[in-house]
């Protein structure tokens, strides 16, 4: 049976990972090549890369490096941030990447979904939301979770998925940073909701966590990190090694 | 050198890179000349098999593929590219393929329980059926990775693994000189890689 899948998210901005600890074996924790290799070397199921530049000449710095890692690292890639045309799919896909995750992108023209899931497949077609609970209801919103779009996001989700996303990440607003586990509630909520892969991003502050996230959610898919991978908090070997010792199917 | 068929369909970089990772000498290539004068061919394929079949044979290298197979040419097809070995394909209607291996390609819709995902995404263990020359560097249990959502049956004769998602899935073929992997030996880390070295080290008797 299929395994559960294990996600660090690397932000890079100037061609440089933006956070990270020195890691043993790692000679320049900032370089995503090195970073990536690591982690592939260590368990890492997939990566994604999410780019933070803000400039053109940064951007094109961004796809050289995400051409280096992809000629290194041999696990799917997904790649993020700015994507907001079919264009930048093919960008990003030229270079190696396998997943395209759209965001504000997809907020601002749905039918971007349509256009890269009819051009790529589903398959490479990731939405990513951030959500955030407003007076009771999960609420969609947009520029890096600053600004609410009105969007209820269970329905937002499906509507994405009806779309052709293949794959989406749920990333919890009120969760994310506060390393006290997983958005249980809103997760299952939209593992009911669609019959597609579902990430689970924004809270683990621990081990346990991740084992919460798939003993409370059976069929939801990944759990996705960045800094307590990046600051060296949990191995995923470690990780992976607790899962399995709780009945959790993982690839060693 | 490894001919790997460039036919317009899906992104090659992660296969070509995987094959100069590993150091082997790969030749991306439409030509039927040059796919004739390297010892071992990868058919490759991501999207929808009409599509591919089409390509394929508009460009008339399906063909060269049949005739070089037949001549016992080491042939890989890998996801799509291995769907396309078979007889048939019911995807989207129903299309001939190469016929190189015994078997047609089913959607999983309807076959695997309903609660399951489709597309089958993400790594699973492989089940090993017989024993192969593909599998040298790896052990049964090792996780590929999987991107599909339809599957050869009716191919007893060349399944040397398969993988459970609802039921035994057709992952890895082999028969003769033709072989075939329906999960990504690109994409699944240091088993995809020791897959694609084994393959390259096959020694070609011909």
């Amino acid at each position: 049976m299929i395994t559960k899948r294990i996600i660090p998210c690397l932000d890079v901005r100037n061609g440089r990972v933006v956070k990270g600890t020195n890691f043993e074996g790692v000679k320049d924790v900032s370089c995503p090549v090195e970073l990536a290799k690591f982690y592939s070397a260590n368990g890492a199921d997939e990566l994604v890369f999410y780019d933070i530049t803000a400039s053109f000449e940064e951007r094109k710095l961004f796809t050289e490096i995400l051409t280096r890692v992809a000629e290194n690292v041999f696990i799917p890639l997904t790649v993020g941030g700015g994507i907001n045309t079919v264009d930048d799919f093919d960008r990003v896909l030229k270079c190696g990447a396998d997943k395209v995750s759209v965001n504000s992108g997809a907020i601002k023209n749905p039918m971007l979904i349509k256009e890269a899931a009819m051009k790529y497949g589903n398959q490479c077609v990731v939405i990513s939301a951030d959500i955030k609970r407003v007076d009771g209801q999960f609420m969609v919103f947009a520029k890096g979770g600053r600004e609410n779009t009105g969007m209820e996001a269970i329905s937002w989700i499906k509507k994405c998925v009806e779309l052709g996303a293949g794959e989406v990440v749920v990333n919890s607003i009120d969760t994310d940073g506060v390393k006290g586990g997983f958005d249980i509630e809103l997760l299952s909520l939209v593992c009911q909701a669609v019959n597609v892969p579902v990430i689970a991003s924004g809270g683990a502050g621990n081990i346990q966590h991740f084992v919460d996230l798939f003993n409370a959610i059976p069929n939801i898919d990944a759990g996705l990190a960045a800094s307590i991978f990046h600051f060296g908090e949990v191995q995923i070997k470690d990780l992976k090694a607790e899962l399995k010792k709780n009945n959790i199917r993982v690839r060693l | 050198m490894i001919a790997i068929v460039d036919y317009g369909v899906g992104n090659l970089f992660s296969l070509i890179s995987s094959f100069k990772y590993i150091g082997a000498d790969v030749l991306v290539t439409s030509d039927p000349n040059e796919i004739k004068k390297c010892d071992k061919i990868i058919l490759p394929g991501v999207g929808a098999f009409e599509d591919a079949r089409r390509k394929l044979s508009d460009t008339g290298l399906d063909k060269i593929i049949i005739e070089e197979a037949k001549n016992g040419k080491p042939l890989m097809g890998i996801c799509l590219g291995m769907q396309m070995l078979f007889e048939k394909s019911y995807e989207y209607g129903e299309h001939s393929g190469l016929g190189l291996l015994r078997g047609e390609i089913v959607p999983m819709q309807g076959v695997i329980p309903a609660e399951l995902k489709i597309p089958h995404i993400g790594y699973n263990p492989l089940i090993f059926k017989k024993q192969s020359p593909l599998f040298k560097y790896i052990k049964d249990g090792d996780c590929v990775y999987f991107v599909h959502s339809y599957y050869a049956t009716g191919c007893d004769d060349s399944v040397i693994a398969t993988a459970e998602y609802g039921k035994e899935v057709t992952a890895a073929v082999s028969k003769d000189n033709i072989m075939g992997c329906q999960f990504h030996p690109e994409k699944s880390g240091d088993v995809g890689l020791n897959i694609l070295r084994a393959f390259c080290e096959l020694e070609v008797t011909r």
